[in-house]
């Protein structure tokens, strides 16, 4: 086992009455790909908005140790300090591409902090400078290799909101890859593709997971991706944690079972009791 | 003014159904003259008020409306029927077969217009058209390109631009006024090119502390409170007799010198350092030449910046702002930097009014130039600078136009004022451009960065932002 | 005290104008999320149509005043409905679902036109409305300073009362109430439940009209003067009392456009006059930064 880049303490989040996650802790470790599973409503996306920031947590830790040794509180760090800092990077369930601009601007735009520390907070930009020039002509280069990783390099001048579907998941992950990111999470990456698609999806990921650069965390309602590209798998239902472990320790759990199938109490205390739990 | 399309086939027209909404129109229209055109409430020597019944103007204009609307539903039904697609690309076409020369030959137009103007009225006949049509139509082009930064690229709806230029303006008139006079009076003769940076230095302060507060705000909120700021400042300016000598406003503000020579009948004035015969004229094309180059100078820096990191991100912010925040992008830093950058220019703009003027007063700053401004901005397309330019002048220019229309006079009488209608005929056009092109004149975006192909983006991609 | 009573009850009067004006701002958000802009000079227009009606009842037709104002208030709800129907229907409805800005524009152009309309068809001067129920009923005296209600002030409060009393029962209980907080929550959803969406919208902006008209009769009849500019200043304010009480809420509005009218006499009172907008403009800049859902506006979560 690999050592955590993510340690989740206690998570909790509340939302007036709600809880929405309750005292959830698990690792993510570096180098893997770690799949959060779980029925709809389950919470998955609250932890996701409390990993990057868009919710401040009720109460729990988040600690991101990079591999530089230095640690990060996520829970601590303005929003967009996650990213810039923390080098933590994120999809969204209902794609967020900027629409209006060009594939390869989508992608510049995800390069934007260093370009604006090279553009001298766009002092030196205005003046021309050629040091400037060089760090912009290096973020369209890396632009450019993400997006014949992607196989889109064809369609580089064209909107993004123009793209198929599945061509916009692609850009989405490759937009974050772009940041750089210790930990890129995916919000239901395979939702809405077809077989072809998702086989293409899972390339990408085993190939962003080969690279050593970038550990994952995806939700994912799709079980053949789950199964098929994760090394660590949490099920969350109703906001808290009900298994933990690698793909098969999961897919056998009777809680696991339960929780999906929709069981009542007793009868998963049944099966528990039959398990031996 | 009912829209509803009851034909039975495309190619018949309906005479019946047009009948009946130009019919319900016409109604209406009567409906809505009672009492407020049949009736009118005059005052008589004793202050009392009495009616005045003027039924035949009711009359008049329902049948203006029922003649409007009948043929409004002809058009369409031609509408229907034509192959329209074709025409607009044939339209369309000729855009782009002209479009290299645009730029080329409206530049060169703008650089010779002065003279051109000398050239046809002489000098007493070309004040009005360089300072009427050219300086009035720039002063709001430049207008126009700075709040286009914050409206559209940052997709920040900001209702109370004129506040920096009015701090641009009244900036540049005290310190012009009390400040150097008092201090560096030897400077008076250049302190409109001294006080040109401080006014946009401190209306972009300006734009920072009031966007500070305000810039979380989302959507017609910020437009609200851009509003109330705007308003606050003017009615600060009121009342604040001490300061700016409230609704007097300030006057004799110093015009600016040739850099340094002033534009007097004096020995060291303008027209006797270059030998000429003295004439208003030198200043009025003058100042023609320095609002194109300061609104030049907006254009450049808009051009430059959007290219750059900061100005893909306000065309980010503008598209999405939650995505932004997941990339990294500090959206606060990167909308005041939209909003300074924006009041800047007004405050340059400010001072060079001011400057033109030699007076201002709060009136020069009401909420309607605020919407003048912003009309200026969506109806050009959001984010187009040749956008603006054309509204500018179809709007400015329009309502110059109106100014001379003292002919109409001996149409209607000696007691027609053209003059009084021309909010109304501003009012009327604001609404109908927004019907015919909700989006602009121009509304495709055009990409800040090419791989091969430049490709227009069309502009129902392109999002409107939500703050 | 004598004097902070005699401001309370000039604040409600006052309060109960901007309250009927904001509530025309709050439906109208509420239902299609737009700042009607022209709403303040809807508000002007009706003060114009009930000074006029004032004039035909009384000179032309011989009414005594309380029937002449009971046939103007009826009459110009009426007829400034049918102006706010015509807005929305030739200003408005073609651009929903489109550009955000587009609407908003031509709701400040209508806004322009309605002010400049007026100017040209009914001159630039300022109307002198002939004075009505000017009696005061003195309530108590402390120091010789004699705290009074005036008759219409009594007359105002007691209509706005009523009239929103209707109102509510309109909203709250009636099949065009349900329609209309349907269309509020999911206009799509609403249609395919069989209700009439544009006509909801419509309908809204008659009523919103309607309130406003209230507001003008009484506004005629508290000031005694009405100009063709007098739209945006009270629309603003109102527009403030419907952001103060929360957007989208209607009992908000009406607390709302009582608590911005009190401010505003206070401040008259006790601080300066001049700076009354200022006021009343800043109250509406340091709600919306601290305050952004109003007094009792629901809050909005961020969907991610």
């Amino acid at each position: 086992m690999t050592t955590p880049l993510l340690k989740i303490e206690h998570l909790t989040m509340r939302f007036g009455g709600l809880v929405a996650v309750n005292d959830l802790s698990f690792d993510v470790r570096k180098g893997e790909i770690t799949a959060l599973i779980g029925p709809n409503g389950a919470g998955k996306t609250t932890v996701f908005n409390c990993i990057t920031g868009f919710y401040k947590p009720t109460e729990g830790r988040l600690g991101l140790k990079h591999p530089d040794g230095k640690t990060y509180l996520l829970e601590r760090l303005p929003d967009h300090h996650i990213n810039w800092k923390a080098r933590v990077a994120r999809t969204f369930q209902n794609i967020r591409l900027f629409q209006g601009m060009t594939v390869l601007e989508n992608l510049l735009v995800a390069q934007h902090n260093p370009l604006m520390l090279a553009s001298g907070y766009s002092i030196l930009g205005l003046l021309g400078s050629k040091s400037y020039l060089k760090s912009e002509k290096a973020a369209l280069d890396k632009a450019v290799a993400w997006l014949e990783r992607i196989n889109l390099i064809d369609r580089a001048d064209d909107p993004a909101g123009d793209l198929p579907y599945g061509d916009q998941r692609r850009l989405e992950i490759a937009r974050a890859m772009c940041t750089d990111p210790v930990l890129l999470c995916l919000d239901e990456p395979a939702a809405g593709l077809n077989p072809r698609e998702s086989l293409e999806l899972n390339a990408l990921l085993t190939s962003i997971r080969a690279d050593g650069q970038t550990s994952l965390l995806l939700i994912e309602h799709d079980m053949s991706v789950v199964m098929a590209i994760s090394d660590h798998v949490v099920v969350l239902d109703y906001g808290v944690k009900i298994s933990d472990g690698a793909p098969e320790e999961v897919r056998n759990d009777p809680r696991v079972i339960a929780a999906y199938l929709g069981v009542d109490d007793d009868e998963v205390a049944a099966v528990e009791a039959e398990v031996g739990l | 003014m009912t829209d509803t399309t009851h034909s039975p086939s495309p190619d018949a027209f309906n005479l019946k159904q047009a009948l009946k909404d130009a019919g319900f129109a016409g109604m209406v229209t009567f409906g809505l003259c009672v009492p407020i055109v049949a009736f009118r409430a005059e005052q008589d020597m004793a202050n009392k008020l009495v009616l005045q019944q003027r039924w035949w103007m009711a009359l008049v204009i329902t049948g203006l409306v029922v003649v409007a609307r009948f043929l409004f539903s002809l058009h369409q039904h031609s509408r229907r029927n034509e192959h329209g697609p074709q025409t607009s690309a044939g339209a369309a076409g000729v855009l782009a077969l002209i479009k290299p020369y645009l730029a080329p030959l409206g530049f060169g137009f703008i650089t010779i217009y002065p003279l051109m103007m000398l050239a046809m009225h002489g000098p007493g006949g070309s004040i009005k058209w360089i300072d009427n049509f050219g300086i009035q139509i720039l002063i709001y082009v430049m207008l126009g390109w700075g709040l286009n930064i914050v409206v559209g690229l940052a997709g920040l709806l900001d209702l109370g631009y004129v506040a920096f230029y009015a701090v641009g303006a009244y900036s540049y008139a005290l310190i012009a006024t009390k400040v150097i006079p008092q201090t560096f009076p030897f400077l008076g003769v250049w302190a409109f090119w001294i006080c040109l940076p401080i006014s946009g230095l401190l209306a972009a302060l300006w734009g920072i502390l009031l966007g500070f507060p305000v810039l979380r705000l989302r959507g017609d909120y910020l437009a609200i409170v851009t509003l109330a700021f705007g308003e606050i400042i003017r009615l600060v300016l009121i009342n604040w007799v001490d300061f700016s000598n409230g609704y007097a406003g300030l006057s004799s503000i110093p015009r600016p010198s040739f850099f340094g020579i002033p534009f007097n009948a004096s020995d060291t004035g303008f027209a006797a350092v270059f030998g000429l015969e003295f004439s208003p004229i030198y200043r009025t094309i003058f100042l023609y030449y320095v609002i194109l180059v300061l609104s030049l100078m907006t254009a450049y820096v808009t051009l430059k910046l959007r290219r750059l990191p900061v100005g893909r991100a306000w065309e980010a912010l503008r598209e999405d702002e939650i995505a932004c925040r997941s990339l990294g992008i500090n959206t606060t830093i990167t909308k005041l930097t939209a909003f300074a950058i924006g009041a800047m220019f007004g405050g340059f703009a400010g001072c060079f009014f001011a400057a033109r003027q030699g007076f201002i007063s709060p009136e020069s700053f009401v909420f309607l130039e605020s919407a003048q401004i912003l009309a200026i901005v969506v109806l050009g397309g959001m984010g187009s600078l040749f956008g603006v330019v054309v509204a500018s002048i179809a709007l400015v220019g329009g309502i110059e136009i109106l100014r001379e229309l003292d002919f109409l006079k001996e149409v209607f009488g000696p007691t027609f004022d053209p003059s009084q209608y021309r909010m109304l005929v501003f009012g009327v056009a604001m609404v109908l451009m927004m019907l015919w092109k909700p989006r602009g004149l121009i509304s495709t975006r055009d990409p800040s960065v090419i791989y091969k192909e430049r490709k227009a983006i069309s502009g129902s991609m392109v999002q409107e932002g939500h703050g | 005290m004598a004097i902070f009573i005699q401001q309370l009850i000039n604040g409600l009067t006052l309060g109960s104008i901007y309250g009927l004006i904001a509530i025309g701002y709050t439906m109208v958000f509420g239902i299609i999320g737009m700042v009607n802009f022209a709403h303040g000079d809807v508000f002007m227009v009706s003060s114009f149509i009930a000074l006029l009606l004032l004039l035909v009842a009384t000179t032309l037709f011989g009414f005594g005043l309380v029937p002449a104002l009971f046939l103007v208030l009826v009459l110009g709800m009426l007829i400034t409905g049918l102006w706010n129907w015509t807005i929305e229907r030739t200003a408005y409805r073609p651009l929903r679902g489109s550009f955000r800005l587009a609407p908003l524009i031509s709701a400040i152009g209508m806004s322009i036109l309605l002010s400049n309309l007026i100017q040209v068809i009914q001159g630039p001067r300022n109307k002198p409305v002939p004075p009505m129920f000017t009696q005061v009923l003195p309530l108590f005296e402390e120091n010789g300073y004699t705290v009074g209600i005036g008759y219409k002030q009594i007359v105002i409060m007691v209509v706005t009362a009523v009239l929103l009393g209707l109102f509510w029962y309109i909203v709250q209980k009636t099949p065009l109430g349900r329609a209309q907080r349907a269309c509020e929550q999911d206009q799509k959803m609403a249609a395919l439940l069989g209700i009439d969406v544009d006509k909801t919208i419509s309908l809204t902006f008659v009523l919103g009209a309607a309130l406003a008209a209230v507001a003008g009769v009484m506004y005629i009849m508290y000031y005694g003067v009405i100009n063709f500019s007098d739209g945006f200043v009270p629309g603003v304010k109102a527009f403030t009392a419907a952001v103060l009480g929360g957007i989208g809420s209607l009992p908000g509005a009406v607390i709302g456009g009582l608590l911005i009218g009190l401010i505003e006499t206070m401040w008259s009172a006790y601080f300066s006059i001049d700076y009354k907008d200022v006021a009343a403009f800043s109250i509406l800049a340091i709600t919306l930064v601290f305050l952004p859902t109003g007094l009792l506006g629901r809050p909005e979560v961020e969907k991610v």
